[in-house]
Protein backbone atom coordinates (compact mmCIF):
# COMPACT_ATOMS: atom_id res chain seq x y z
CA UNK A 1 0.00 0.00 0.00
CA UNK A 2 1.27 3.47 -0.85
CA UNK A 3 0.86 6.42 1.46
CA UNK A 4 -1.45 9.13 0.18
CA UNK A 5 -0.83 11.52 3.05
CA UNK A 6 2.31 12.16 5.07
CA UNK A 7 2.31 14.58 7.99
CA UNK A 8 5.54 15.38 9.77
CA UNK A 9 5.98 17.35 12.99
CA UNK A 10 3.02 19.61 12.25
CA UNK A 11 2.12 22.34 14.72
CA UNK A 12 -0.45 25.14 14.60
CA UNK A 13 -1.93 27.79 16.86
CA UNK A 14 -5.03 29.95 17.19
CA UNK A 15 -3.86 33.36 18.30
CA UNK A 16 -1.40 32.48 21.08
CA UNK A 17 -2.79 29.07 21.95
CA UNK A 18 -0.96 26.09 20.55
CA UNK A 19 -3.68 23.79 19.23
CA UNK A 20 -1.56 21.19 17.47
CA UNK A 21 1.91 20.19 18.49
CA UNK A 22 4.30 17.76 16.84
CA UNK A 23 1.62 15.92 14.88
CA UNK A 24 3.07 13.17 12.69
CA UNK A 25 1.29 10.35 10.90
CA UNK A 26 0.92 8.70 7.52
CA UNK A 27 -2.28 7.50 5.88
CA UNK A 28 -2.10 4.50 3.52
CA UNK A 29 -4.22 4.43 0.38
CA UNK A 30 -7.64 2.80 0.57
CA UNK A 31 -8.21 3.24 4.28
CA UNK A 32 -11.19 4.58 6.17
CA UNK A 33 -9.72 6.49 9.09
CA UNK A 34 -11.58 8.22 11.88
CA UNK A 35 -10.02 11.01 13.88
CA UNK A 36 -11.34 11.03 17.43
CA UNK A 37 -10.54 13.10 20.47
CA UNK A 38 -12.19 15.32 23.09
CA UNK A 39 -13.61 18.79 22.38
CA UNK A 40 -10.83 21.23 21.65
CA UNK A 41 -8.40 18.45 20.73
CA UNK A 42 -7.74 20.16 17.40
CA UNK A 43 -9.55 17.72 15.09
CA UNK A 44 -11.12 20.32 12.80
CA UNK A 45 -8.01 22.48 13.03
CA UNK A 46 -5.92 19.55 11.86
CA UNK A 47 -8.00 19.18 8.71
CA UNK A 48 -7.93 22.92 8.07
CA UNK A 49 -4.17 23.06 8.47
CA UNK A 50 -3.68 20.05 6.20
CA UNK A 51 -5.79 21.74 3.52
CA UNK A 52 -3.98 25.05 3.92
CA UNK A 53 -7.07 26.83 5.26
CA UNK A 54 -5.28 27.66 8.50
CA UNK A 55 -1.56 28.46 8.73
CA UNK A 56 0.82 26.03 10.36
CA UNK A 57 3.70 27.10 12.58
CA UNK A 58 5.99 24.30 11.50
CA UNK A 59 5.99 20.88 9.91
CA UNK A 60 5.57 19.35 6.48
CA UNK A 61 2.57 17.83 4.74
CA UNK A 62 2.70 15.93 1.49
CA UNK A 63 -0.22 14.57 -0.52
CA UNK A 64 0.58 11.72 -2.91
CA UNK A 65 4.22 12.63 -2.39
CA UNK A 66 3.67 16.21 -3.58
CA UNK A 67 2.70 19.62 -2.29
CA UNK A 68 -1.04 20.20 -1.97
CA UNK A 69 -1.12 22.92 -4.63
CA UNK A 70 0.00 20.43 -7.28
CA UNK A 71 -2.66 17.86 -6.46
CA UNK A 72 -5.62 20.01 -5.38
CA UNK A 73 -7.97 18.20 -7.74
CA UNK A 74 -7.26 14.89 -6.04
CA UNK A 75 -8.29 16.14 -2.63
CA UNK A 76 -11.92 16.60 -1.56
CA UNK A 77 -13.26 18.37 1.50
CA UNK A 78 -16.59 18.23 3.34
CA UNK A 79 -16.72 21.09 5.86
CA UNK A 80 -18.88 20.98 8.97
CA UNK A 81 -22.51 21.48 8.06
CA UNK A 82 -22.76 24.41 10.46
CA UNK A 83 -19.96 26.30 8.73
CA UNK A 84 -22.17 27.68 5.97
CA UNK A 85 -25.30 29.82 5.83
CA UNK A 86 -28.15 27.55 4.73
CA UNK A 87 -30.35 30.58 4.05
CA UNK A 88 -28.20 31.30 1.00
CA UNK A 89 -30.53 31.71 -1.99
CA UNK A 90 -29.87 28.53 -3.93
CA UNK A 91 -31.09 24.94 -4.33
CA UNK A 92 -29.56 21.53 -3.61
CA UNK A 93 -28.50 20.90 -7.22
CA UNK A 94 -26.61 24.18 -7.34
CA UNK A 95 -24.74 23.41 -4.13
CA UNK A 96 -23.68 20.04 -5.53
CA UNK A 97 -22.44 21.71 -8.71
CA UNK A 98 -20.11 23.87 -6.61
CA UNK A 99 -18.04 20.70 -6.17
CA UNK A 100 -17.11 20.97 -9.85
CA UNK A 101 -16.14 24.65 -9.88
CA UNK A 102 -12.49 23.70 -9.58
CA UNK A 103 -12.70 21.43 -12.64
CA UNK A 104 -14.79 23.85 -14.69
CA UNK A 105 -12.14 26.53 -14.31
CA UNK A 106 -12.23 30.31 -14.11
CA UNK A 107 -14.74 32.44 -16.00
CA UNK A 108 -16.57 29.51 -17.60
CA UNK A 109 -20.15 28.79 -16.57
CA UNK A 110 -21.40 25.29 -15.72
CA UNK A 111 -23.19 23.56 -18.61
CA UNK A 112 -25.70 20.78 -19.07
CA UNK A 113 -23.25 17.91 -18.59
CA UNK A 114 -22.22 19.36 -15.23
CA UNK A 115 -25.88 19.48 -14.28
CA UNK A 116 -26.29 15.82 -15.25
CA UNK A 117 -23.31 14.85 -13.13
CA UNK A 118 -24.69 16.79 -10.17
CA UNK A 119 -28.03 15.01 -10.52
CA UNK A 120 -26.20 11.69 -10.60
CA UNK A 121 -24.39 12.54 -7.39
CA UNK A 122 -27.67 13.53 -5.75
CA UNK A 123 -29.15 10.22 -6.85
CA UNK A 124 -26.26 8.36 -5.22
CA UNK A 125 -27.02 9.94 -1.86
CA UNK A 126 -30.76 9.38 -2.30
CA UNK A 127 -31.58 13.05 -2.77
CA UNK A 128 -32.61 13.20 -6.44
CA UNK A 129 -36.15 14.24 -5.51
CA UNK A 130 -34.84 17.27 -3.67
CA UNK A 131 -32.65 18.65 -6.48
CA UNK A 132 -34.63 21.86 -6.85
CA UNK A 133 -35.45 22.30 -3.20
CA UNK A 134 -34.28 25.49 -1.50
CA UNK A 135 -31.44 24.42 0.81
CA UNK A 136 -32.92 26.00 3.94
CA UNK A 137 -35.91 23.68 3.58
CA UNK A 138 -33.78 20.55 3.89
CA UNK A 139 -33.40 18.72 7.17
CA UNK A 140 -29.98 18.47 8.81
CA UNK A 141 -29.47 14.97 7.46
CA UNK A 142 -30.50 16.02 3.96
CA UNK A 143 -28.13 18.98 4.07
CA UNK A 144 -25.32 16.63 5.05
CA UNK A 145 -26.16 14.36 2.11
CA UNK A 146 -26.03 17.33 -0.24
CA UNK A 147 -22.58 18.13 1.12
CA UNK A 148 -21.54 14.53 0.56
CA UNK A 149 -22.87 14.59 -3.01
CA UNK A 150 -20.87 17.76 -3.58
CA UNK A 151 -17.75 15.94 -2.40
CA UNK A 152 -18.45 12.85 -4.55
CA UNK A 153 -18.67 14.99 -7.65
CA UNK A 154 -15.17 16.30 -7.02
CA UNK A 155 -14.08 12.77 -7.86
CA UNK A 156 -11.12 13.10 -5.54
CA UNK A 157 -8.80 10.31 -4.37
CA UNK A 158 -8.47 11.54 -0.81
CA UNK A 159 -11.38 12.95 1.19
CA UNK A 160 -11.47 14.94 4.40
CA UNK A 161 -14.83 15.03 6.15
CA UNK A 162 -15.47 17.14 9.22
CA UNK A 163 -18.12 15.47 11.40
CA UNK A 164 -20.34 14.20 8.56
CA UNK A 165 -22.32 12.10 11.03
CA UNK A 166 -22.97 14.84 13.58
CA UNK A 167 -26.65 15.49 14.18
CA UNK A 168 -27.99 13.35 11.33
CA UNK A 169 -30.83 10.82 11.50
CA UNK A 170 -30.22 7.08 11.44
CA UNK A 171 -31.18 6.68 7.76
CA UNK A 172 -28.71 9.36 6.72
CA UNK A 173 -26.00 7.83 8.87
CA UNK A 174 -26.50 4.48 7.13
CA UNK A 175 -26.56 6.12 3.69
CA UNK A 176 -23.38 8.05 4.38
CA UNK A 177 -21.54 5.01 5.71
CA UNK A 178 -22.58 2.95 2.68
CA UNK A 179 -21.07 5.60 0.44
CA UNK A 180 -17.86 5.78 2.47
CA UNK A 181 -17.45 2.01 2.15
CA UNK A 182 -18.06 2.29 -1.58
CA UNK A 183 -15.34 4.93 -1.82
CA UNK A 184 -12.98 2.61 0.02
CA UNK A 185 -13.83 -0.21 -2.36
CA UNK A 186 -12.88 2.04 -5.26
CA UNK A 187 -9.46 2.48 -3.69
CA UNK A 188 -10.11 5.97 -2.35
CA UNK A 189 -8.97 7.15 1.03
CA UNK A 190 -11.22 8.87 3.55
CA UNK A 191 -10.40 10.72 6.76
CA UNK A 192 -13.38 11.45 8.97
CA UNK A 193 -13.56 13.57 12.08
CA UNK A 194 -15.82 11.52 14.30
CA UNK A 195 -17.33 12.00 17.74
CA UNK A 196 -19.18 8.79 18.56
CA UNK A 197 -16.81 6.24 20.07
CA UNK A 198 -19.52 3.56 20.07
CA UNK A 199 -19.60 3.31 16.28
CA UNK A 200 -15.87 3.52 15.63
CA UNK A 201 -15.36 -0.23 15.47
CA UNK A 202 -18.29 -0.81 13.12
CA UNK A 203 -17.57 2.00 10.70
CA UNK A 204 -13.83 2.41 10.28
CA UNK A 205 -10.70 0.35 9.79
CA UNK A 206 -8.17 2.84 11.15
CA UNK A 207 -8.34 5.16 14.11
CA UNK A 208 -6.29 8.23 14.96
CA UNK A 209 -6.55 9.40 18.55
CA UNK A 210 -5.85 13.11 18.70
CA UNK A 211 -5.46 15.43 21.63
CA UNK A 212 -3.24 18.30 20.57
CA UNK A 213 -0.89 15.62 19.30
CA UNK A 214 -1.26 12.07 18.04
CA UNK A 215 -1.92 9.83 21.03
CA UNK A 216 -2.21 6.63 19.03
CA UNK A 217 -2.76 5.69 15.40
CA UNK A 218 -3.28 2.35 13.71
CA UNK A 219 -5.69 -0.41 12.80
CA UNK A 220 -8.90 -0.51 14.85
CA UNK A 221 -8.22 -4.07 16.01
CA UNK A 222 -4.90 -3.21 17.60
CA UNK A 223 -5.29 0.46 18.44
CA UNK A 224 -8.89 1.01 19.56
CA UNK A 225 -8.22 -0.08 23.12
CA UNK A 226 -9.55 1.03 26.46
CA UNK A 227 -6.10 2.23 27.36
CA UNK A 228 -5.76 4.50 24.34
CA UNK A 229 -9.25 5.93 24.88
CA UNK A 230 -8.33 6.74 28.43
CA UNK A 231 -5.04 8.30 27.38
CA UNK A 232 -6.85 10.53 24.88
CA UNK A 233 -9.90 11.55 26.87
CA UNK A 234 -8.43 11.50 30.36
CA UNK A 235 -10.95 10.92 33.09
CA UNK A 236 -14.00 12.04 31.17
CA UNK A 237 -14.91 8.63 29.82
CA UNK A 238 -17.36 6.46 31.66
CA UNK A 239 -17.11 2.77 31.07
CA UNK A 240 -19.81 0.43 29.96
CA UNK A 241 -19.49 -3.30 29.71
CA UNK A 242 -17.53 -4.75 26.80
CA UNK A 243 -15.15 -1.86 27.03
CA UNK A 244 -17.12 0.60 24.94
CA UNK A 245 -16.62 4.15 26.07
CA UNK A 246 -19.17 6.94 26.16
CA UNK A 247 -17.85 10.42 26.32
CA UNK A 248 -19.23 12.66 28.99
CA UNK A 249 -20.17 15.93 27.43
CA UNK A 250 -17.78 18.48 28.83
CA UNK A 251 -19.89 21.40 27.67
CA UNK B 1 -32.77 64.54 -23.14
CA UNK B 2 -34.64 66.70 -20.73
CA UNK B 3 -33.42 67.80 -17.34
CA UNK B 4 -35.52 65.35 -15.37
CA UNK B 5 -34.81 62.50 -17.79
CA UNK B 6 -31.10 62.83 -17.00
CA UNK B 7 -31.81 62.80 -13.31
CA UNK B 8 -34.03 59.75 -13.62
CA UNK B 9 -31.44 57.93 -15.74
CA UNK B 10 -28.64 58.78 -13.32
CA UNK B 11 -30.68 57.73 -10.31
CA UNK B 12 -31.66 54.47 -12.01
CA UNK B 13 -28.02 53.72 -12.73
CA UNK B 14 -27.29 54.24 -9.04
CA UNK B 15 -30.16 51.89 -8.25
CA UNK B 16 -28.90 49.12 -10.51
CA UNK B 17 -25.23 49.38 -9.49
CA UNK B 18 -26.01 49.47 -5.78
CA UNK B 19 -28.65 46.78 -6.22
CA UNK B 20 -26.19 44.30 -7.72
CA UNK B 21 -23.33 45.00 -5.32
CA UNK B 22 -25.73 45.08 -2.38
CA UNK B 23 -26.84 41.49 -2.91
CA UNK B 24 -23.34 40.22 -2.25
CA UNK B 25 -22.88 42.64 0.66
CA UNK B 26 -25.97 41.16 2.32
CA UNK B 27 -25.10 37.54 1.58
CA UNK B 28 -21.54 38.02 2.79
CA UNK B 29 -22.94 39.65 5.95
CA UNK B 30 -21.00 42.79 5.33
CA UNK B 31 -23.71 45.42 5.46
CA UNK B 32 -21.69 47.31 8.06
CA UNK B 33 -18.69 47.40 5.74
CA UNK B 34 -20.79 49.38 3.25
CA UNK B 35 -21.41 51.96 5.94
CA UNK B 36 -17.71 52.04 6.75
CA UNK B 37 -16.56 52.37 3.16
CA UNK B 38 -19.14 54.99 2.26
CA UNK B 39 -17.65 57.20 4.97
CA UNK B 40 -13.94 56.56 4.59
CA UNK B 41 -14.24 57.12 0.85
CA UNK B 42 -14.49 60.80 1.78
CA UNK B 43 -10.84 60.73 2.89
CA UNK B 44 -9.87 59.20 -0.46
CA UNK B 45 -11.68 61.94 -2.34
CA UNK B 46 -10.10 64.73 -0.31
CA UNK B 47 -6.62 63.30 -0.63
CA UNK B 48 -7.11 62.80 -4.37
CA UNK B 49 -8.20 66.43 -4.63
CA UNK B 50 -5.25 67.70 -2.59
CA UNK B 51 -2.78 65.73 -4.71
CA UNK B 52 -4.20 66.64 -8.13
CA UNK B 53 -5.99 69.92 -7.35
CA UNK B 54 -8.81 68.74 -9.57
CA UNK B 55 -12.32 67.55 -8.95
CA UNK B 56 -12.49 65.35 -12.02
CA UNK B 57 -14.26 62.05 -11.71
CA UNK B 58 -11.45 59.68 -12.50
CA UNK B 59 -9.11 60.98 -9.78
CA UNK B 60 -11.89 60.71 -7.27
CA UNK B 61 -12.74 57.16 -8.34
CA UNK B 62 -9.14 56.06 -7.89
CA UNK B 63 -8.78 57.88 -4.57
CA UNK B 64 -12.02 56.39 -3.31
CA UNK B 65 -11.12 52.90 -4.47
CA UNK B 66 -7.80 53.12 -2.63
CA UNK B 67 -9.52 54.45 0.50
CA UNK B 68 -11.99 51.57 0.36
CA UNK B 69 -9.27 48.95 0.04
CA UNK B 70 -7.30 50.68 2.79
CA UNK B 71 -10.36 50.56 5.06
CA UNK B 72 -10.90 46.88 4.29
CA UNK B 73 -7.26 46.16 4.96
CA UNK B 74 -7.21 48.03 8.29
CA UNK B 75 -10.41 46.33 9.48
CA UNK B 76 -9.00 42.94 8.49
CA UNK B 77 -5.68 43.67 10.17
CA UNK B 78 -7.21 44.84 13.47
CA UNK B 79 -9.56 41.88 13.46
CA UNK B 80 -6.70 39.43 12.96
CA UNK B 81 -5.00 41.07 15.94
CA UNK B 82 -7.75 40.23 18.41
CA UNK B 83 -10.05 43.24 17.95
CA UNK B 84 -13.74 42.36 17.52
CA UNK B 85 -14.91 42.65 13.93
CA UNK B 86 -17.64 45.23 14.58
CA UNK B 87 -15.34 47.22 16.84
CA UNK B 88 -12.61 47.33 14.19
CA UNK B 89 -15.11 48.55 11.60
CA UNK B 90 -16.39 51.22 13.97
CA UNK B 91 -12.94 52.46 14.90
CA UNK B 92 -11.47 52.48 11.42
CA UNK B 93 -14.17 54.26 9.45
CA UNK B 94 -14.91 56.96 12.01
CA UNK B 95 -11.25 57.89 12.25
CA UNK B 96 -10.72 57.93 8.49
CA UNK B 97 -13.91 59.93 8.04
CA UNK B 98 -12.81 62.39 10.73
CA UNK B 99 -9.49 62.81 8.95
CA UNK B 100 -11.38 63.57 5.77
CA UNK B 101 -13.54 66.17 7.49
CA UNK B 102 -10.49 67.86 9.06
CA UNK B 103 -8.68 67.96 5.73
CA UNK B 104 -11.69 69.48 3.96
CA UNK B 105 -12.05 72.13 6.61
CA UNK B 106 -8.38 73.12 6.69
CA UNK B 107 -6.96 72.45 3.23
CA UNK B 108 -9.78 72.31 0.78
CA UNK B 109 -12.10 74.89 2.22
CA UNK B 110 -12.31 77.05 -0.88
CA UNK B 111 -12.91 74.22 -3.30
CA UNK B 112 -16.29 73.02 -4.39
CA UNK B 113 -16.07 70.25 -1.86
CA UNK B 114 -17.96 70.54 1.34
CA UNK B 115 -19.10 68.06 3.92
CA UNK B 116 -22.74 68.75 3.32
CA UNK B 117 -22.36 67.93 -0.37
CA UNK B 118 -20.39 64.77 0.33
CA UNK B 119 -22.90 63.49 2.82
CA UNK B 120 -26.11 64.34 1.02
CA UNK B 121 -25.13 64.53 -2.62
CA UNK B 122 -27.01 66.84 -4.96
CA UNK B 123 -28.50 65.08 -7.89
CA UNK B 124 -30.31 68.24 -8.96
CA UNK B 125 -27.00 69.77 -10.14
CA UNK B 126 -25.90 66.77 -12.17
CA UNK B 127 -27.42 67.66 -15.56
CA UNK B 128 -25.51 70.95 -15.67
CA UNK B 129 -22.03 69.48 -15.49
CA UNK B 130 -21.75 67.84 -18.89
CA UNK B 131 -19.07 66.45 -21.12
CA UNK B 132 -19.21 66.02 -24.88
CA UNK B 133 -19.25 62.45 -26.17
CA UNK B 134 -18.41 61.91 -29.85
CA UNK B 135 -21.39 60.70 -31.93
CA UNK B 136 -23.72 61.22 -28.99
CA UNK B 137 -23.60 64.77 -27.79
CA UNK B 138 -23.56 66.21 -24.31
CA UNK B 139 -23.89 63.94 -21.34
CA UNK B 140 -23.63 64.68 -17.62
CA UNK B 141 -20.26 63.59 -16.22
CA UNK B 142 -21.85 61.78 -13.29
CA UNK B 143 -24.08 59.76 -15.61
CA UNK B 144 -21.14 58.79 -17.78
CA UNK B 145 -19.13 57.65 -14.75
CA UNK B 146 -22.06 55.65 -13.45
CA UNK B 147 -22.45 53.96 -16.83
CA UNK B 148 -18.78 52.98 -16.79
CA UNK B 149 -18.96 51.74 -13.21
CA UNK B 150 -22.08 49.71 -13.96
CA UNK B 151 -20.29 48.13 -16.93
CA UNK B 152 -17.35 47.25 -14.67
CA UNK B 153 -19.67 45.74 -12.06
CA UNK B 154 -21.57 43.64 -14.58
CA UNK B 155 -18.31 42.50 -16.14
CA UNK B 156 -16.62 41.51 -12.88
CA UNK B 157 -19.67 39.93 -11.28
CA UNK B 158 -20.65 38.21 -14.54
CA UNK B 159 -17.23 36.83 -15.42
CA UNK B 160 -16.61 35.43 -11.96
CA UNK B 161 -20.22 34.67 -11.12
CA UNK B 162 -19.63 31.13 -9.88
CA UNK B 163 -16.49 32.20 -8.00
CA UNK B 164 -18.49 34.93 -6.21
CA UNK B 165 -21.17 32.40 -5.43
CA UNK B 166 -18.87 29.79 -3.94
CA UNK B 167 -16.70 32.23 -1.96
CA UNK B 168 -19.87 33.75 -0.54
CA UNK B 169 -21.60 30.48 0.31
CA UNK B 170 -18.70 28.32 1.43
CA UNK B 171 -15.35 30.07 1.60
CA UNK B 172 -13.64 26.99 3.09
CA UNK B 173 -14.56 24.83 0.10
CA UNK B 174 -13.62 27.68 -2.24
CA UNK B 175 -10.18 27.96 -0.65
CA UNK B 176 -9.73 24.19 -0.72
CA UNK B 177 -10.24 24.07 -4.49
CA UNK B 178 -7.78 26.89 -5.00
CA UNK B 179 -9.88 30.05 -5.33
CA UNK B 180 -8.09 33.07 -3.78
CA UNK B 181 -10.77 33.90 -1.21
CA UNK B 182 -8.95 36.85 0.37
CA UNK B 183 -8.05 38.31 -3.01
CA UNK B 184 -11.70 38.16 -4.04
CA UNK B 185 -12.67 39.81 -0.76
CA UNK B 186 -10.46 42.78 -1.59
CA UNK B 187 -11.68 42.88 -5.18
CA UNK B 188 -15.25 42.98 -3.95
CA UNK B 189 -14.50 45.75 -1.48
CA UNK B 190 -12.89 47.71 -4.32
CA UNK B 191 -16.13 47.27 -6.26
CA UNK B 192 -18.11 48.53 -3.28
CA UNK B 193 -15.84 51.57 -2.99
CA UNK B 194 -16.05 52.43 -6.67
CA UNK B 195 -19.83 52.02 -6.65
CA UNK B 196 -20.09 54.17 -3.57
CA UNK B 197 -18.12 57.05 -5.01
CA UNK B 198 -19.86 56.85 -8.37
CA UNK B 199 -23.16 57.15 -6.54
CA UNK B 200 -21.74 59.89 -4.33
CA UNK B 201 -22.68 62.83 -6.53
CA UNK B 202 -26.16 61.53 -6.91
CA UNK B 203 -27.13 60.52 -3.41
CA UNK B 204 -24.18 61.23 -1.08
CA UNK B 205 -22.34 59.08 1.42
CA UNK B 206 -25.19 58.40 3.80
CA UNK B 207 -27.95 57.71 1.31
CA UNK B 208 -25.75 55.38 -0.71
CA UNK B 209 -25.83 52.96 2.21
CA UNK B 210 -29.61 52.82 1.92
CA UNK B 211 -29.32 52.15 -1.81
CA UNK B 212 -26.77 49.40 -1.18
CA UNK B 213 -28.58 47.60 1.60
CA UNK B 214 -32.35 48.08 1.39
CA UNK B 215 -33.10 46.90 -2.19
CA UNK B 216 -30.93 43.79 -1.70
CA UNK B 217 -32.43 43.05 1.70
CA UNK B 218 -35.91 43.39 0.15
CA UNK B 219 -35.03 41.14 -2.79
CA UNK B 220 -33.79 38.51 -0.33
CA UNK B 221 -37.36 38.27 0.95
CA UNK B 222 -38.85 37.57 -2.49
CA UNK B 223 -36.70 34.83 -3.98
CA UNK B 224 -34.56 31.80 -3.21
CA UNK B 225 -32.40 32.09 -6.30
CA UNK B 226 -29.22 34.15 -6.39
CA UNK B 227 -29.60 35.34 -9.98
CA UNK B 228 -33.22 36.34 -9.48
CA UNK B 229 -32.22 38.09 -6.28
CA UNK B 230 -29.75 40.24 -8.22
CA UNK B 231 -32.37 41.11 -10.85
CA UNK B 232 -35.07 41.92 -8.29
CA UNK B 233 -32.65 43.96 -6.22
CA UNK B 234 -31.75 46.06 -9.28
CA UNK B 235 -35.41 46.58 -10.10
CA UNK B 236 -36.10 47.67 -6.53
CA UNK B 237 -33.15 50.05 -6.82
CA UNK B 238 -34.61 51.64 -9.96
CA UNK B 239 -38.11 51.78 -8.46
CA UNK B 240 -36.85 53.49 -5.32
CA UNK B 241 -34.84 55.98 -7.34
CA UNK B 242 -37.73 56.93 -9.62
CA UNK B 243 -40.37 56.96 -6.89
CA UNK B 244 -38.02 58.97 -4.68
CA UNK B 245 -37.49 61.56 -7.39
CA UNK B 246 -41.19 62.15 -8.02
CA UNK B 247 -41.91 62.19 -4.32
CA UNK B 248 -39.23 64.85 -3.86
CA UNK B 249 -40.64 66.93 -6.70
CA UNK B 250 -44.13 66.56 -5.28
CA UNK B 251 -43.30 67.71 -1.76
CA UNK B 252 -40.44 69.93 -2.99
CA UNK B 253 -37.76 68.36 -0.82
CA UNK B 254 -34.36 66.66 -0.94
CA UNK B 255 -34.16 64.18 -3.82
CA UNK B 256 -31.53 61.94 -2.24
CA UNK B 257 -33.43 61.87 1.03
CA UNK B 258 -36.63 60.88 -0.74
CA UNK B 259 -34.85 58.11 -2.65
CA UNK B 260 -33.42 56.63 0.53
CA UNK B 261 -36.85 56.92 2.10
CA UNK B 262 -38.35 55.06 -0.87
CA UNK B 263 -35.92 52.15 -0.37
CA UNK B 264 -37.22 51.92 3.19
CA UNK B 265 -40.82 51.78 1.93
CA UNK B 266 -39.92 49.03 -0.55
CA UNK B 267 -38.29 47.10 2.25
CA UNK B 268 -41.24 47.34 4.60
CA UNK B 269 -43.70 46.33 1.90
CA UNK B 270 -41.50 43.29 1.21
CA UNK B 271 -41.11 42.57 4.88
CA UNK B 272 -44.86 42.45 5.38
CA UNK B 273 -46.13 40.98 2.11
CA UNK B 274 -43.39 38.65 0.86
CA UNK B 275 -45.07 35.31 0.09
CA UNK B 276 -42.49 33.12 1.80
CA UNK B 277 -40.64 35.11 4.39
CA UNK B 278 -43.08 37.95 5.01
CA UNK B 279 -44.78 38.82 8.28
CA UNK B 280 -48.27 38.17 6.91
CA UNK B 281 -47.55 34.80 5.31
CA UNK B 282 -45.89 33.63 8.50
CA UNK B 283 -49.03 34.58 10.40
CA UNK B 284 -51.44 33.03 7.92
CA UNK B 285 -49.58 29.83 7.20
CA UNK B 286 -50.47 27.10 9.68
CA UNK B 287 -47.54 26.19 11.86
CA UNK B 288 -47.46 22.63 10.56
CA UNK B 289 -46.60 23.88 7.07
CA UNK B 290 -43.45 25.59 8.26
CA UNK B 291 -40.31 23.64 7.65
Amino acid sequence: MTDVLQVEKLSAAYRKNIILNDVSFTIPQGTLTCIVGPNGAGKSTLIKVLLGLHPNLSGDVSFFGELLKNVKKKVGYVPQRGSVDWDFPTDALDVVMMGMYGQIGWVKWPNKSHKEKALDALRKVGMADYANRQISELSGGQQQRVFLARALIQNADLYFMDEPLAGVDAATERAIMAILRELKKEGKTVLVVHHDLQTVEDYFDQVLFLNRTVVAHGAITSTFTANNIKKTYGGTVRWLKEGIGIVHSTI
Amino acid sequence: MTYSAWILLTASLVGISCGIVGVFLILRRMAMMADAISHSVLLGIVVAYLLTQSLSGIHMLIGAALAGVFTTFLVQWLHSNNVQHEASIGVVFTILFALGVILIATKAGNAHLDVQHALMGEIAFIPWNTVEIPMFGDMPVATLILLLVLAIIILIIGLFYKEWKITTFDSALAASIGIPVLGMHYLFMTLVSVTTVAAFDAVGAIMVVAMLIAPAASAYLWTDNLFKMIVISSIFGILSAIAGYYFAVWIDSSISGSMAFATGIVFFISFIFSPRHGLLSNKIRPSTMKS
